[in-house]
């Protein structure tokens, strides 16, 4: 994909208005809220702080390219622990889990909270996120385990 | 409210009274399109069931497609409390239809969709669900009822052998059945019910619920974990362009000067500052800088050189507006009184003890994480408003205001709320789209950036309350004088029906500044004084924040019950529980309010063993929102306080009351995030004001709570059958007093100000 834009712009105005990915969200435009979370070559960052000048050739991956189908295990145990409440945060949440459980798909409640205490919600939905959180980790865990265990038979 | 225009009737349709509110039916092959259906570029429900003339339509609420899927119209706000989907359950319960065949779709301002018993499209009070409960039920009812007797013709068999269930009518005896897509395709569903009809149909006994009580999937959940739910901030309309704003550094009571424009017109892109001329007077001293991209307008409003006129409230603080509530209070002439029973100077007189104590809030900012926003476009004479919004039918009015046209030129577009507390209950955003619409001639879409959001929000006012106490001789509260003053948030809206008259018929008030002070307690003399705040209703503009009054109220109250029960030498809990007798007006609300507590205690283990030193557990109990519309909800709060006076939070409990628990899941979303708000607004959250204007600009100074500061909250629901309460709000308000009267029992130190600080309660101790 490729866009027209001044290299100055933040990149979420560009992921936002632009392309229309509005899954992707604006909270505070100074990086203190994580709404705007999206993946940038697999590491979490904000995209209000992300000028499209530093995005250029990097693999973006916002809330709608996390999965196929919706289906990321942290988007089903969004909706299995029915955490979102208006939503407006869940994908900032979601995305910066993601690359959490993507180094670490058995974090502690502390690294869970060490990871996701830059993203703030406002309907205070934490525990669930915690626990949606813990739940896709062990899904993963499991569903790695499965993969495994066909190889060895 | 508004009235609205005659729809241009179209081939095919009946023509439809706009302004019916009565039960509508509409089938057969002809079909009828309600409301704005006629006018050009709507999106949303209305539009949805016009396309399907065959749909059955048994009210404004619903409709069954051909393919059975029952589409729900909501005329509630969806912020995030799930309304949306409780209305639609509500509606499946009575009709039987199964939970997956439903939908939702979000109601236009159409006075069509007004709530049934508040006469208007307003979102707030934790009303949504107790005065939609019937309306909902009756409706759903009504099409069962109809789908029944469709089903009877053409099975051939009584109206009273069938039954319904999971979208299928059947009848046992003959193992026939009927799903309710057949039905409407077959076009023999007819039954029409008059309003009289209506009253009388008979709904479910609570036995008789397969859907009420059980923690269906919520329909809009999805919808956010995939990027797919849309918000005002989402819009996109052809030929679009972008605001933003340009402020004073001045809360309110600004005006413009003089604009320069020479460097913003160097930014590509940039298209025009506009000048808001605001005759709603809802804003003051804006400016709009109008360009082609949001990045652009940003540029072009930081280039903007804007002078103002500061107005009269530029040397205003929040000092000063203390200073003005404690001379306010001191007069006896002051204020109109809320409740006034026996004689409070005369029992004063002879009390045995005396207290009397000062409680504080300080500003508080809602900051929903979706900032403020909304996109106007004109298409020949309707202005069309994109903007998630509490309160259609005020907003319409105000965008209107803002368009100087008849409000029944305004269509609102509602969308998915990013979050509302109360702040979306306002019309600013209408303001700077419309007139920024209006001087470029296209749509804009106006995004307020954060710090716009934050310095411009009609925040809960800063408050002072005084109580003064007495006690007899065996420490019985026999006598209570309190004081409330603050800005007054529901004044400000100029609707004459929104005010009370004052106990004593001298004057108005506005209730949502002193409501939860006539509390359910017996306490035989009783004053309270609603306290107009004029300096701060002026300079800072204030709003209703989730639980709005009872927010500040019962900080007060449940506080000085505490402070009284320890002068009395009593437990606090015990000296509630006496004081909630049930007698007089107070009987059986009190006795709820005392059950819940009960609960709470034993669910907390409270008194059942000694803390460790430097811990506590305190209580309170409230019966927020309105007394005529209480929930009953009760906090232990558990603390443990170091020398330092640094608090840290162990555990919540909260016990409620809410009557019928519709869907217990989202109950216990809803009270668990009520209560983070009231430990957030109790410890975390604290805005001022300074030379006129707001000093928080963004998270790193306005600090709402965070993952790492969430302690465990317990929430046990209590349903005992009684028609369903709110839940949306009450558990904010018990928090603030449970955990100050936890910290006094950790140590010693009784803090009365909002939020608490460890300096403040270090201080307190050595006090």
């Amino acid at each position: 994909m490729s866009v027209d834009a001044a290299g100055d712009t933040p990149l979420l105005w560009v992921i936002r208005e632009e392309l229309q990915l509005t899954g992707t969200k604006f909270g505070c435009g100074a990086g203190l809220c994580g709404a705007c979370t999206v993946h940038l070559n697999g590491e979490a960052v904000r995209s209000c702080q992300t000028s499209v000048k530093d995005a250029v050739g990097k693999k973006i991956t916002t809330i709608e390219g996390l999965s196929a189908k919706g289906d990321h295990p942290l988007q089903k145990a969004w909706i299995a622990e029915q955490v979102p409440q208006c939503g407006y945060c869940q994908s900032g949440q979601i995305m910066q889990a993601a690359s959490l459980l993507a180094k670490n798909n058995n974090p502690t409640k502390e690294e869970i909270v060490a990871h996701m205490d830059g993203n703030l919600c406002r309907c205070m939905t934490y525990s669930r996120i915690q626990k949606a959180i813990t739940r896709a980790a062990s899904d993963m865990r499991t569903a790695s385990n499965t993969v495994s265990d066909r190889r060895a038979t | 409210m508004n009235t609205h225009i005659k729809v241009p009737q179209q081939a095919g349709e009946a023509r439809v009274d706009l302004s019916r509110r009565s039960f509508l039916v509409a089938a057969g092959a002809a079909g009828v399109a309600f409301g704005y259906a006629g006018l050009p570029g709507l999106l949303g429900g209305d539009v949805a069931q016009a396309a399907a003339p065959a749909n059955f339509e048994p009210s404004v609420w619903y409709a069954i497609g051909h393919d059975g899927l029952v589409t729900v119209t909501v005329g509630k706000a969806d912020m995030g409390q799930h309304i949306a989907s409780t209305m639609a359950q509500l509606v499946a319960e009575e009709l039987g239809a199964s939970w997956k065949d439903m939908r939702v779709a979000l109601a236009s301002n159409d006075p069509k969709f007004n709530d049934p018993v508040l006469g208007a499209q307003v979102t707030g009070g934790s009303w949504s669900t107790m005065m939609n409960f019937d309306a909902m039920s009756r409706a759903g009812a009504a099409g069962r009822m109809a789908l029944v007797e469709a089903a009877a013709g053409i099975l051939g068999v009584p109206a009273s052998e069938l039954t319904v269930r999971e979208s299928v009518v059947s009848h046992a005896k003959s193992k026939r059945s009927i799903s309710f897509a057949d039905l409407i395709k077959s076009g023999k569903v007819t039954k029409t019910f008059s309003a009289d009809e209506l009253k009388a149909i008979k709904l479910k006994t609570p036995d008789q619920y397969t859907l009420v009580g059980v923690s269906v999937p919520q329909l809009d959940i999805p919808s956010k974990t995939n990027g797919t739910a849309k918000y005002g901030i989402d819009t996109f309309l052809p030929g679009m362009v972008y605001g933003k704003l340009v402020l004073p550094p001045i809360r309110y009571g600004a005006t413009v000067k003089s604009v320069d424009d020479s460097e913003a017109k160097k930014v590509p892109g940039f298209i025009k500052a506009v000048v808001i001329d605001d005759k709603t007077a809802t804003t003051s001293g804006w400016v709009v800088a109008v360009a082609a991209n949001y990045p652009a307008a940003k540029k072009a409003a930081a280039a903007l050189k804007v002078t103002w006129d500061k107005g009269p409230y530029a040397s205003v603080s929040s000092q000063t507006l203390i200073d003005e509530a404690k001379k306010l209070q001191a007069s006896d002439t002051s204020g109109q009184f809320f409740v006034k029973d026996g004689d409070t100077a005369a029992a004063f007189g002879t009390a045995a003890k005396v207290l009397e104590a000062e409680y504080t809030t300080n500003i508080n900012i809602h900051c929903p994480m979706e900032p403020m926003n909304a996109t106007a476009q004109l298409q020949g004479d309707i202005w069309h408003l994109y903007s998630g919004n509490q309160f259609a039918t005020r907003t319409g009015a105000i965008a209107a205001g803002a368009a100087g046209v008849d409000p029944k030129y305004v269509v609102m577009h509602q969308m998915w709320l990013g979050g509302g507390f109360g702040r979306r209950l306002d019309a600013d955003m209408m303001v700077p789209a419309v007139q920024a619409a209006k001087a470029v001639g296209k749509p804009v879409k106006v995004i307020y950036s954060r710090e716009d959001d934050m310095t411009m929000d009609f925040s809960r006012p800063l408050t002072y309350q005084k109580i003064k106490a007495g006690l007899d001789g065996d420490g019985k509260l026999v006598s209570m004088n309190h004081d409330v003053v603050a800005a007054w948030p529901t004044e400000r809206w100029g609707i004459p029906a929104f005010l009370s008259p004052s106990v004593d018929k001298k004057g108005v008030l506005d209730a949502f500044t002193v409501n939860g002070s006539d509390f359910f307690y017996t306490v035989p003399n009783h004053n309270v004084r609603a306290i107009l705040n004029e300096l701060a209703h002026k300079a800072t503009p204030s709003g209703q924040l989730r639980s709005v009054a009872p927010g500040w109220t019962f900080w007060a109250v449940e506080s000085m019950v505490d402070e009284l029960a320890h002068a009395a030498g009593k437990d606090p809990a015990e000296f509630r529980i006496a004081m909630l007798d049930g007698k007089g007006d107070n009987n059986g609300g009190a006795q709820r309010l005392r059950n819940t507590l009960l609960a709470a205690m034993g669910l907390a283990g409270y008194g059942t063993k000694q803390l460790p030193k430097g811990e506590g557990m305190g209580v309170a109990c409230v019966s927020s929102q309105e007394r005529k519309t209480a929930s009953w909800t009760a906090c232990v709060a558990h603390v443990a306080v170091a020398p330092s006076g640094e608090v840290k939070v162990k555990k919540l409990v909260v016990a409620t009351d809410v009557g019928t628990a519709v869907h217990p899941d989202n109950i216990r979303a809803q009270v668990s995030g009520a209560a983070l708000w009231g430990l957030s607004l109790a410890m975390y959250e604290k805005a001022t004001l300074k030379n006129g204007g707001i000093e928080q600009t963004n998270f790193d100074s306005y600090t709402p709570l965070r993952m790492s500061q969430t302690p465990d909250v317990e929430v046990n629901i209590i349903a005992n059958g009684e028609p369903a309460t709110g839940v949306g709000e009450p558990a904010v308000t018990v928090v603030a007093p449970a955990l100050a009267n936890a910290i006094f029992n950790a140590s010693g130190a009784r803090v009365r100000s909002l939020p608490i600080t460890a300096e403040a309660v270090k201080a307190a101790m050595k006090a």
